[in-house]
């Protein structure tokens, strides 16, 4: 099978049906994405695909398959951020981190959409990626600062 | 006051005075310790170490920060400590966590347990602490720990002095070069820099540096001259946090590794009674299935697959020993605890005795509950020609190194602790069974390095917990003034399980987490007790962020809550005429001012309020709630905290928020629950944490009363619920005394 991940493709031997989280994480070394609940539920695992945010551990890599998937290390680098992962670091968002590779993902993709969100369309787009150790207040402030640079 | 002297006599269970008395002759601490710098048996050629907090290599300074970033921004911090005295550029500086070693032993964790008052801050209370957690730490405990709030109180003097006999040894090296006396020369960023403008880096120094001999009492800085300390600076993690570049234990990758994961019976203790090892092994990429404690583990080349093969095992799991349902252990702790307190603090007065007066008494109840880290439990494990690797996100890495050559047989100097990033820690992380685990797969598959990964459903099930714990309390109130507090807190106990169940030692003496942090609270109640009694342990407990702190912090000042409205007293008010700690008090007067409190409410709102004083840290928040059609809504938080010195505001404040968000996780939707002998949850759906779209704006305020420097990792938890509680009491009318609270209200 071959999968296009930032920009470049891969062969990938598994079976169809493997989760393309673990594709990305166990095959192809691509770790940003990260396995918290395995069942769509927390939101550490969202990569974009076709440039929709998706929870890559509930989407088979067949599914995927001649589609373009980006990770947190194709959204940008540490040489070349994205805006919202400038967002992120101006208002020191990330604690343990663990869960912030999907809160950027999803925000980068809404705010894709959306580029000038009010309060209550940032918490309804938000709230279904987990933080433990809630960095709920700062993720906000950090998505209204990004929209306001993408505007 | 007289509170103080019968806490002393309580608190000297813990060692006695063999060990205050020997504590007192070891001497100051200094940065040539007995023990030899662990750097030194690390050393790439062209690296330097200069102290045991300081690497410098040919690319630049590297400083050691030994305690486990899991979050709460310690090692930015600690980096801080050192990088202010040694004089280095923000943007230059790298950090290591370091190899596990005794040099890197944690004091301050064991400061908290000296016989003292809390609020004593005296010369004399301090030098007991410094001893206490000198002797206990360095010659007892001997362990490399992360928790307790205790980083920064451990850290605090050492790393400065750490960083400035660094610099004292490179202006040294620099005079040597130069052929003049090193007091002449100064230092700017990482640079010696002569008065003739000869500016010599650091990185040349080094090799000439590192042989002279440091300081062991060099001068600090003045608080006035700090440039990083105090200041909000960058957390040194937070680009490659915020690029997916950060690594943690599960991003690990070895060459030829193989990937596991675990299944281990949810019956808690009871062992696996058969499984289908070839239907695990006919699952495609499946390479191996190992029997562990009460478990098997399937390796395979995918986490996937080695899950797949996990579910394929078809385990016929034993029974457990223990209660069948949390009612059946809720009645057990009601009826069946022991018949002796663990301890009893008879603080003032005697609430036995109290003639006239209106008294009441209440119960409270708190579930079990997961840590729920964001990151399942996981290592990378790796036994190769006699030597043993471990890559782990630990609180503890002196115990895994310690587990580890149990396991193995390996002497310790052979097993090495690589400590990684953790995606949450909570207490969670300083426990060694899920290392044991990986360990025991890397001892059959010697020569290959396997990654185990907990999926999170073991995550959930196979936790060391908060323990379900019952308050009663009698309060009682006399002429409209709350007069009278009695409460006796059954838990089971979370060093028995830990040292007992996990450890197979005695904790010695009563578990001063089964009631903390209510001796410590500085209320001049004219008849105040608390008694502990512990009941039998179910399910295995823990650490959890806080320990005793959060359910006590509930039970305590909800109780104090139904004392004031008991009286016809303003809560808050109530708490300012107790509370006899000025500190203590500035902080509630702080809540006080920033939520207008006693200001006209619009309808259905109400304010709540709770002070808890744990870890060192008085910590007060106000909630304002409204009740609406949709349930109770948190319109606003505002929290107060007093850390002495605040090193770094915005992780301070981070850290505030975060806790308090943790611990509304609890108090509104966090619960495990036993049936059938087992966890009835397993998953975020039925474990649920709390949403961004239901986390109101929090207000934070710094307070630097105190003398002493604590920790924030914890102290913003506790106060969380019996906040929250009491506003709703004030909002609705409806007293909540069992957690969590949306078994009995709805909220938005």
């Amino acid at each position: 099978m071959r999968i296009n991940v930032n920009g470049n493709t891969h062969n990938v031997d598994v079976q169809d049906e493997m989760p393309l989280l673990w594709v990305l994480r166990d095959e192809l070394g691509i770790t940003g994405p990260k396995y918290g609940c395995g069942i769509a539920l927390c939101g550490s695992c969202t990569v974009h695909v076709d440039g929709h945010a998706i929870r890559s551990c509930s989407i088979s890599v067949k599914q995927v398959e001649g589609k373009s998937i980006t990770t947190i290390e194709g959204l940008g680098t540490p040489d070349a951020l994205h805006a919202v992962q400038e967002a992120w670091i101006e208002h020191q968002v990330a604690q343990c981190g663990y869960c912030q590779s999907g809160q950027i993902m999803a925000a980068a993709a809404f705010l894709m959409r959306n580029a000038n969100p009010t309060d209550d369309q940032i918490d309804q787009a938000m709230s279904a990626n987990l933080c433990r150790c809630g960095t709920y207040p700062r993720i906000r402030a950090a998505i209204k600062s990004a929209a306001s640079k993408l505007n | 006051m007289m509170r103080k002297a019968i806490k002393i006599a309580r608190r000297t269970f813990l060692l006695g005075t063999v060990a205050v008395s020997g504590g007192l002759a070891v001497g100051y601490w200094n940065i040539k310790d007995p023990i030899e710098n662990p750097l030194l048996a690390h050393l790439a050629d062209g690296e330097y170490a200069l102290t045991p907090y300081v690497k410098i290599t040919q690319t630049g300074v590297t400083i050691i920060t030994p305690r486990a970033e899991m979050g709460q921004g310690v090692q930015s911090t600690l980096a801080a400590l050192v990088a202010e005295e040694l004089d280095v550029a923000w943007d230059s500086i790298k950090m290591e966590h370091g190899p596990e070693s005794k040099a890197y032993v944690n004091t301050g964790i064991y400061g908290e347990v000296a016989p003292i008052d809390v609020t004593d801050e005296s010369d004399t209370a301090n030098t007991l602490r410094w001893a206490f957690g000198n002797v206990l730490g360095k010659l007892v405990a001997n362990v490399q720990t992360t928790g307790g709030s205790s980083a920064i109180v451990d850290g605090f003097r050492k790393m400065r002095l750490a960083g400035a006999a660094a610099r004292i040894v490179l202006l040294k090296a620099g005079a040597q070069s130069l052929n003049i006396d090193w007091k002449q020369l100064k230092t700017d960023n990482g640079f010696v820099v002569a008065k003739n403008g000869t500016r010599l880096s650091y990185n040349e120094l080094a090799e000439v540096a590192a042989s002279i001999p440091p300081p062991t009492n060099p001068k600090l800085k003045p608080k006035s001259q700090w440039k990083y300390l105090g200041k909000s600076m960058p957390r040194l993690d937070i680009v490659e946090k915020s690029t997916g570049t950060a690594k943690f234990a599960i991003d690990v990758r070895l060459p030829n590794m193989l990937y596991a994961t675990v299944r281990t019976n949810p019956q808690r203790g009871a062992k696996c009674g058969g499984y289908n090892k070839q239907k695990a092994l006919a699952v495609p990429g499946v390479k191996e299935v190992i029997e562990v404690d009460n478990g098997v583990a399937v390796v395979a080349t995918n986490t996937w697959y080695a899950m797949r093969g996990a579910d394929a095992l078809d385990c016929k799991w034993e029974m457990s020993s223990y209660q069948r349902s949390s009612e059946a252990i809720y009645e057990e702790a009601l009826n069946n605890h022991e018949d002796k307190p663990d301890s009893v603090h008879n603080l003032s007065g005697d609430p036995d005795s109290i003639e006239g007066g209106d008294s009441v008494n209440v119960e409270y109840r708190v579930p079990y509950l997961s840590h729920a880290t964001m990151e399942p439990m996981g290592a990378t494990a790796l036994l190769k020609d006699g030597r043993f690797d471990i890559w782990v996100g630990t609180q503890s890495p002196t115990l895994i190194r310690r587990r580890s050559s149990e396991l193995t047989g390996l002497d310790e100097k052979n097993c090495h602790v690589h400590t990684l990033f953790m995606g949450g820690g909570f207490g969670r992380r300083s426990e060694s069974d899920f290392t044991d685990q990986a360990t025991k797969v890397a001892m059959e598959l010697e020569g290959t390095p396997v990654k185990m990964t907990w999926t999170r459903e073991e995550d959930i099930v196979q936790d060391f917990f908060r323990p379900l714990s019952i308050a009663k309390a009698k309060i009682v109130a006399k002429e409209s003034k709350g007069v009278g507090l009695d409460i006796k807190v059954i838990s089971s106990s979370v060093m028995d399980s830990k040292f007992a169940d996990r450890w197979g030692m005695d904790f010695p003496g009563p578990d001063p987490t089964l009631v903390q942090p209510m001796p410590d609270q500085p209320y001049d109640l004219d008849h105040y007790r608390v008694t502990g009694y512990k009941s039998p342990i179910n399910l295995p407990v823990g650490s959890w962020r806080s320990v005793g702190c959060s359910q006590n912090g509930f039970f305590h000042e909800s109780a104090l809550d139904e004392l004031a409205y008991l009286a016809g007293e303003d809560p808050l008010k109530m708490r300012l005429r107790l509370l006899s700690h000025e500190p203590s008090l500035e902080v509630v007067r702080a809540v006080k001012d920033m939520s207008g409190w006693g200001r006209k409410l619009p309808e259905g709102h109400g304010l709540g309020v709770a002070f808890v004083h744990s870890f060192g840290v008085p910590t007060a928040q106000v909630f304002e709630v409204s009740q609406s059609k949709f349930g109770i809504k948190l319109e606003k938080i505002w929290a107060a905290v007093d850390v002495g010195i605040a090193l770094d505001p915005q992780n301070i404040e981070a850290q505030v928020t975060g806790g308090i968000i943790y611990g509304l996780s609890a108090a509104i939707m966090g619960q495990i629950t036993v049936e059938d002998g087992q966890v009835a949850q397993s998953n975020f759906h039925d474990f649920e944490i709390l949403r961004l779209y239901q986390t109101p704006e929090i207000e934070v305020k710094i307070l630097e009363n105190q003398r002493n420097i604590s920790g924030i990792g914890e102290p913003g938890t506790p106060p969380a619920a019996p906040a929250l509680a009491n506003a709703i009491f004030a909002a609705t009318g409806q007293r909540i005394r069992e957690l969590p609270m949306n078994k009995f209200i709805d909220f938005v």
